[in-house]
């Protein structure tokens, strides 16, 4: 069984994103990027089931700027096959991002698309579930654990107040939750062998979707700040100073 | 405009979120119907017609709607979108687990974790874990819209809207086959007046349950969690506060050995009060602490938990 895996190039996660001062966006310029965290623990998962026998090739698929190049290579350093980087300048919204991925789809025919829940940049925790209802797949989001059996996915999902587990047939979408697994680094000769692996280059009009944004950004701003208070000698200094905020 | 808001609920009773929501959609229409998606929920329906300016209750039932099926929840939702001008679901996992397929099955761009309604078509939502508020503007004609419960007051009860039954939907590819679900006789998280959190500081599970969960109880407080000690297995993950976790924000938040990692702060920063106990002086944590008290956990609990005694708590 073939597995699609989506991963997006954003800003490291330890990085602090800063607010541009004309309040057109985030300020990109000379910031690490690295791969999405959530896409790397949809890229280690594939990874494994393929490891296990599960999976018969792992495709890494990208939408972004040139440089999202990188970030496939880092995905095939991990035990990906190969990939496809399809060109956009512009930062696309989750429905276009799927209609996009739905076209990948129709071409590469997976049995299984692995894909992280959201994208730490736009945090619309959006695209899984949107391929999923274009594609009329069943979904299982946010997953803890995936057992593969024939037909069908045993996904253990991370829902409010506890855990749920689900049976998907196959084909389907699922997205990674953190619990899922740990990422592997990279071994050295795993990231010289990844450099001869094979990329498709593709541009957004290859596939003929409508990637129109629906949303106007009308401006970007920097939340209400939050300023430092004081500090307290003690445990007992504490709590007089929260009875007389009125907040114990 | 007509808007329906689709309520959180486990079947039993109605969460606090969909209050929240309502009082989103009040702004966008006077017109607000909402919708249940259960199975065996006709107390949860009657809970919801008590909402003031709720105009009808919808209420839709089967066994896949009664397990949160996504697949069957969009289907249930689309099969009365017509009536509609904008949908609006809780930004709570079940939320954003089935929103952005109605909004894809009616080609229209979902708007994720709104935080204030500017006007029937723009609204404003955190992205980069909260480090910015993007205000967006929404061409299409009808709205798929998920709500920040923490952002908005609670709708309050005084309302006496008819319920009504209508058509459920079942997913045939999808099926139910358990759920763990963690009981606890705490208040839930994300509606808890005081979040009593700990850190990779606790070093072990036993550790953090010996001393944050006392505290907690002692203080009628929600268990939180950081990222750091969720991912260390100090902690389960449904406690996790963050961005990759849940959003609170409580009147009091007691942060305890948490050194305020930017995806942590994301999650907690809208509290009215945020206290920080840490042993290290310059913990990032301390940046948006209104009360930080540089100690040693191990020492400093026991005494907050005497002093709170002393206190009469």
């Amino acid at each position: 069984m073939k597995v699609l895996v989506p991963v997006k190039r954003v800003i490291d996660y330890n990085v602090k994103a800063r607010v541009k001062a004309d309040q057109t966006g985030v300020d990109l310029a000379n910031v690490k990027m690295s791969m999405n965290p959530f896409c790397e623990i949809a890229v280690e998962e594939a990874v494994r089931l393929k490891e296990k026998g599960a999976a018969t090739e792992v495709v890494i698929v990208s939408i972004g700027p040139a440089q999202a190049q990188e970030t496939i290579r880092t995905a095939l350093a991990m035990g990906g096959d190969r990939g496809i980087l399809i060109t956009s300048d512009a930062d696309l919204e989750p429905l276009a991002v799927a209609k996009l991925l739905k076209a990948v789809v129709a071409e590469e025919q997976p049995g299984l698309v692995l894909m992280g829940k959201q994208a730490i940049d736009g945090d619309n925790n959006a695209v899984g579930q949107m391929l999923s209802a274009l594609l009329d797949w069943p979904q299982a989001t946010y997953a803890s654990a995936i057992e593969l059996s024939g037909s069908s996915a045993k996904v253990t999902r991370e829902v409010d107040g506890g855990l749920q587990t689900l049976d998907v047939d196959l084909p389907a979408v699922v997205t990674a939750d953190l619990r899922l697994n740990e990422p592997r680094y990279a071994s050295l000769p795993n990231i010289m062998k990844a450099k001869k692996k094979e990329i498709a280059q593709k541009t957004v009009a290859d596939y003929g979707v409508d990637v129109a944004p629906r949303l106007t950004v009308v401006k970007v701003t920097e939340p209400p700040k939050r300023s430092a208070g004081i500090k307290v000698e003690s445990a007992a200094d504490l709590v007089s100073k929260l009875t007389t905020a009125g907040v114990l | 405009m007509a808007v329906l808001v689709i309520a959180d609920n486990d079947n039993a009773h109605l969460r606090d979120g969909t209050n929240k929501t309502v009082t989103a959609a009040l702004k966008l229409s006077g017109d607000v119907d909402v919708l249940v998606l259960g199975k065996g929920a006709a107390a949860v329906a009657d809970a919801a017609a008590k909402i003031a300016g709720v105009r009808k209750v919808l209420l839709a039932e089967s066994d896949a709607l009664g397990h949160g099926i996504a697949e069957a929840q969009a289907e249930a939702a689309l099969a009365l979108a017509g009536d509609y001008d904008a949908i609006l679901v809780p930004a709570t996992a079940g939320g954003k687990n089935f929103a952005p397929r109605i909004a894809a099955k009616l080609d229209v761009a979902p708007i994720s974790d709104i935080v204030e309604v500017v006007s029937a078509d723009t609204f404003v939502r955190p992205i980069y874990a909260g480090n910015a508020l993007e205000t967006v503007q929404s061409s299409d004609a009808k709205k798929v819209i998920t709500v920040r419960p923490t952002a908005f007051a609670a709708a309050a009860d005084g309302g006496s809207a008819a319920v009504e039954t209508v058509s459920g939907a079942d997913a045939a590819k999808t099926r139910f086959v358990s759920e763990e679900m963690v009981k606890s006789d705490r208040p839930e998280l994300a509606a808890a007046k005081i979040v009593v959190s700990g850190g990779r500081a606790m070093g072990s599970a036993e550790e953090f349950q010996a001393v944050i969960e006392p505290l907690a109880d002692k203080l009628g407080a929600a268990v939180g969690a950081s990222r750091a000690a969720v991912d260390a297995g100090y902690a389960p993950n449904d406690y996790q506060v963050g961005q990759t976790g849940k959003v609170v924000a409580p009147q009091l938040y007691i942060a305890v050995g948490i050194s305020g990692a930017i995806q942590h702060l994301a999650g907690m920063k809208d509290s009215k009060v945020i206290v920080a106990i840490n042993k290290d002086a310059d913990a990032p944590i301390f940046q948006v602490a209104d009360y930080g008290l540089v100690a040693d956990y191990k020492s400093a609990v026991p005494e907050l938990m005497s002093a709170l005694t002393a206190a009469g708590k």
